[in-house]
């Protein structure tokens, strides 16, 4: 009786740990990992006008097998359709552009953060990650009162007597890339300081002391010892840059079409589910080879 | 000039500084380093010859980094002039400077190769390709690394790191080789063999070293002269033997080895002067050099092995001073053991070389001894 | 040559402060406009304020989104501990890569992808199982939880890591068994990352647009929902005033947490320096 206790006791020690890995592992597999297969099939499915709105993709046959109908339609349309092709090249060509200002602009913010003193350090990194805690819409929406018509900048340079009728600055290519580049910045700037602070000055120090001119010293120690800051900086912008939706909506309004603004429309506008499966699939396609570059720094990143 | 320099080294050997007519390669002059308040380098003098490995001995915050850190460039003098072979090094950044470092934490470039490390430098002056090739193979075959040219830094020992971080600063063949604490990382039985090739290498090449370390050991059998520094100020300057068997303060006596210390006041004892030690049963006949005076409060200072013990009366030949005393502590270290007396109310130490096997040692635990020195031997200190 | 180098980094610095923090003071100082037209200076006034706290909308969304918000940072927090145990902790299990790819997947993930995938699925669920059968409260808080929870098991991976296994080895030496080392030394060094997990994942929620727009049915309208069904169409001062006055919410939540944080280091140190004396 005791004995039995105790090893159904046992059992449990042994228990609480599998409870520890099959929550989040389940939950995982739920909610993650089966919507995709489910993205997968409805983007091979048809179009009909029902509810759900796409054919079945497993069908008892006439000879009562079960057989799977798969339609590559979605795609070979998506392929066909200019404005699918040109949407897509457009993302990409806004994203990286964007990941590259990112870069221009975040870099040396982070390099002086990781410079400045320690006090003056924490404040200027809790600087740039206040922004990360107050609301993403509404710091986009903020760009809209500085690029409008009768925005402030406008304002500001007739006031200054540069221009004397407003200009377009908002609705264009030109406020998503502000829009991208201010909301991401931050995403840029932290994988580089993270990097940078476990910079060894004394290799700057032994590059000045071998008669590397501080701009030499850039190029030859700085800028190589802190590429997988780069890349991971980078690819945090970039990947998510790409499938953009509210920031080409709001400040770009329908004049610059990203993939993430196709896929919403062809969703909730359109109705036409197989093809908004179709779009997401082939986003995550070209995205995910730069995801696993980006797993594979932070795990060499954390593993050394 | 330099050819008169030359032969007086030649001439001198080790010791340059020595030579008539020398001229000091390095000149520090009055040279004050300040961080906000605080003093890490104190309006310091120094001069150092041709060919000399100098030491820069003290231990953590004493202003030794500092101090070679100035002469690297990496950190401007508060006030006070730095000559390198004559040239004033005031505002010369770093990268113009003809002197090479080797950094504590070797400062590898770990994205580099190691004959990348070493050729970085001489790419820097503009040194033709095939120039580099050759002097990077030279070099490597001097520090013995010719196998490990095509790796890595995260691929090599301490010990190869290091030689790898030497040949880096030497390969430009610099005037002066400055060296932050270039052990430092290394286990105890490859600091020695280090050591003696870190000597050898000097020795072949001729350039002046500058050596900053906090081991005493290491200064001792490294350098041809040791500067003591403590609080950002020099104590005391001289060859190691000097620094050992004269030290001249209390700071420099105990900061090198083991001392025993005997504090007191001189007093009229018969003929002559004698301490009296409120610790010590007796007193103290003082060394022949204590030209003080009657009343004066002094340090009188004996080093370990330079004390004899014995269970007689008479602690051995010519001791002039002999205490009684009782042997609380002794510690075998293999070739030597180490003996804590107490006399009086103090402890003195003796180390006394293992003549016999452990089994058969004359003295013991509480046994009943005399310990007694030469009164030459112990130094009167008055700082 | 020093100094050219620290004054171009001090610029860059300063611009790049600007560049982040102009537009959101500008938002604030627009809050206090008279005038209708955001950008047109109309003289000082908080009526827009007036006007914000007296629509029900804005309270309804804001409920529900806090409600969100908490369940999904306490559920996340306490999900993404456990990724986070097993990843470090639990050495090899069967099926450890997929795990540990899914755990960080949805931290890169563009939302609209999760957003359509999760609504695709609880679809298809509901036509098979008749759960759940209407779309808000849950099916918004399900989706936070699975990006939430990715957050939080990488701030705990990082803190477990980090702190080495001294501790749990030491304790077990004294007796305790597994479980008890986990209640009694885990989870109290655990505590800080699960407090910033925890904050982190409620911010996320407050914070998300996308994910939720795609799971929540027509009842069911979230802060962010709402604030961006107002501003599609252009400027307006009410949502200046929102604004201004979640800024100043999380500006006080981090000073005070920062001040904490600081008296708590100060006092550490100064025990500390006690304790050496």
């Amino acid at each position: 009786m005791t004995r039995g206790l105790q090893t159904a006791l046992a059992r449990l020690q042994g228990g609480w740990q599998s409870v520890v890995v099959l929550v989040p592992y389940f939950w995982l597999l739920l909610f993650f990992l089966v919507p995709f297969f489910i993205v997968l099939k409805i983007s091979l499915a048809e179009r009909i006008i029902a509810s759900p709105p796409f054919s079945p993709l497993f069908q008892w046959a006439e000879d009562g097998a079960l057989t799977m109908r798969l339609l590559f339609d979605n795609f070979v349309w998506l392929w066909e359709d200019e404005l699918y092709v040109e949407t897509y090249l457009n993302s990409l060509r806004i994203s990286i552009v964007s990941t590259i200002l990112c870069l221009l602009i975040g870099y040396p913010i982070a390099y002086g953060i990781s410079r400045a003193r320690p006090t003056a350090r924490t404040i200027l990194l809790l600087m740039v990650i206040l922004p990360f805690w107050t609301s993403f819409l509404l710091r986009v929406y903020a760009w809209i009162g500085l690029l409008a018509d009768q925005g402030t900048i406008n304002n500001l340079l007739i006031f200054l007597g540069v221009i004397d009728s407003p200009i377009r600055l908002l609705y264009s290519e030109f406020a998503v890339y502000v829009g991208i580049v201010y909301t991401y910045v931050p995403f840029m700037i932290l994988p580089l300081y993270a990097n940078m602070e476990k910079l060894d000055l004394s290799l700057h120090e032994a590059a000045a002391d071998l008669g590397a001119r501080p701009l030499t010293t850039f190029f030859t120690v700085t800028l190589p010892m802190t590429l997988p800051g780069i890349i991971a900086g980078s690819l945090l912008v970039f990947i998510p840059a790409t499938g953009e939706f509210v920031i080409p909506d709001l400040l770009g309004g329908g004049n610059v079409l990203m993939i993430g603004n196709v896929l919403y429309g062809e969703f909730n506008a359109n109705h036409d589910w197989p093809v908004a499966a179709a779009v997401a699939v082939a986003l995550l396609v070209v995205l995910v080879v730069p995801m696993m570059i980006y797993q594979r720094v932070q795990a060499r990143e954390s593993g050394i | 000039m330099s050819q008169v320099n030359d032969a007086a080294a030649g001439h001198y050997g080790d010791r340059p500084w020595l030579a008539p007519g020398a001229v000091p390669f390095i000149h520090i002059q009055g040279v004050s380093k300040r961080f906000g308040d605080f003093v890490a380098v104190d309006n310091v003098d120094l001069e150092i010859y041709k060919g000399e490995l100098f030491a820069l001995l003290g231990g953590s915050g004493c202003g030794k980094t500092t101090l070679l850190r100035m002469l690297a460039g990496f950190e401007e003098p508060s006030s006070g002039n730095i000559f390198i072979d004559g040239a004033d090094m005031r505002s010369v950044p770093p990268y113009e400077r003809p002197v090479n470092m080797m950094f504590q934490s070797y400062a590898l470039f770990p994205h580099m190769r190691v004959e990348q490390n070493v050729a970085y430098g001489l790419k820097r002056d503009g040194v033709p390709p095939a120039e580099v090739r050759r002097r990077v193979e030279e070099m490597l075959a001097m520090v013995e690394l010719s196998d490990f040219a095509r790796r890595k830094p995260h691929q090599l020992s301490g010990g190869q790191r290091q030689r790898v971080a030497l040949a880096r600063a030497l390969v430009k063949r610099p005037k002066v080789l400055l060296l932050d604490e270039p052990l430092a990382a290394l286990d105890k039985r490859l600091r020695e063999q280090t050591q003696f090739e870190l000597m050898n290498i000097q020795d072949k090449l001729g350039v002046t070293f500058i050596v900053v370390t906090h081991d005493q050991e290491e200064a001792m059998t490294l350098s041809t002269r040791i500067a003591v520094m403590d609080a950002g100020r020099f104590v005391q300057i001289g060859t190691p033997t000097e620094i050992y068997e004269y030290p001249q303060t209390r700071f420099t006596a105990s900061f090198i080895g083991t001392i025993n210390m005997f504090e007191g006041t001189v007093v009229r004892d018969g003929g002559g002067l004698a301490l009296d030690c409120a610790d010590l049963p007796m007193r103290l006949a003082l060394p022949e050099h204590f030209d003080g005076g009657e009343g004066q409060q002094i340090t009188l200072a004996v080093r370990p092995e330079k004390i004899r013990m014995s269970k007689t009366q008479d602690a051995g030949g010519g001791a002039v001073v002999s205490l009684p005393g009782k042997v609380r502590d002794l510690a075998y270290m293999g070739n030597l053991s180490i003996y804590r007396v107490e006399v009086g109310k103090a402890v003195v130490q003796i180390t006394a070389p293992n003549q016999r096997r452990l089994d058969q040692r004359e003295i013991t635990w509480d046994d009943e001894v005399h310990v007694g020195w030469d009164t030459a031997s112990a130094l009167a200190l008055t700082e | 040559m020093r100094k050219q180098r620290s004054t171009f980094l001090f610029s860059a610095l300063c611009f790049g402060m600007a560049f982040l923090y102009v537009p959101i003071f500008l938002m604030i100082f627009y809050s206090f406009n008279y005038s209708k037209l955001v950008p047109v200076w109309g003289g000082f006034s908080t009526r827009w304020y007036g006007v914000l706290f007296q629509s029900e909308e804005v309270w309804d969304a804001l409920a529900l989104s806090l409600q969100i918000a908490v369940v999904n940072a306490t559920f996340a927090t306490l999900i993404g501990t456990m990724a986070a145990l097993a990843l470090v902790r639990f050495g090899n299990f069967r099926g450890r890569m997929l795990f540990s790819g899914m755990i960080t997947a949805p931290l890169v993930m563009p939302e609209v992808i999760t957003g359509l995938s999760l609504l695709l699925l609880f679809i298809t669920l509901e036509g098979i199982i008749g759960w759940p059968s209407e779309r808000g409260f849950t099916t918004i808080t399900i989706a936070h939880i699975t990006f939430s929870m990715a957050f939080v098991a990488v701030i705990i991976q990082g803190r477990l890591a980090g702190m080495g296994q001294e501790l749990e080895e030491a304790a077990q030496d004294l007796g305790a068994k597994p479980f008890r080392v986990l209640f009694d030394v885990t989870l109290p060094r655990l505590a800080p990352g699960m407090l910033a997990g925890w904050l982190l994942s409620f911010t996320l929620s407050l914070d998300d647009l996308i994910i939720a727009s795609f799971v929540s049915g027509p009842g069911a309208t979230t802060l962010p929902i709402l604030i961006y069904s107002r501003v599609r169409l252009g400027l307006r001062p009410d949502i200046n005033a929102l604004a201004t006055i979640m800024v100043l919410a999380v500006a006080i939540g981090v000073i005070v947490a920062g001040w904490l944080l600081f008296r708590q280091q100060k006092q550490r140190t100064r025990e500390m320096q006690m304790a050496g004396k």
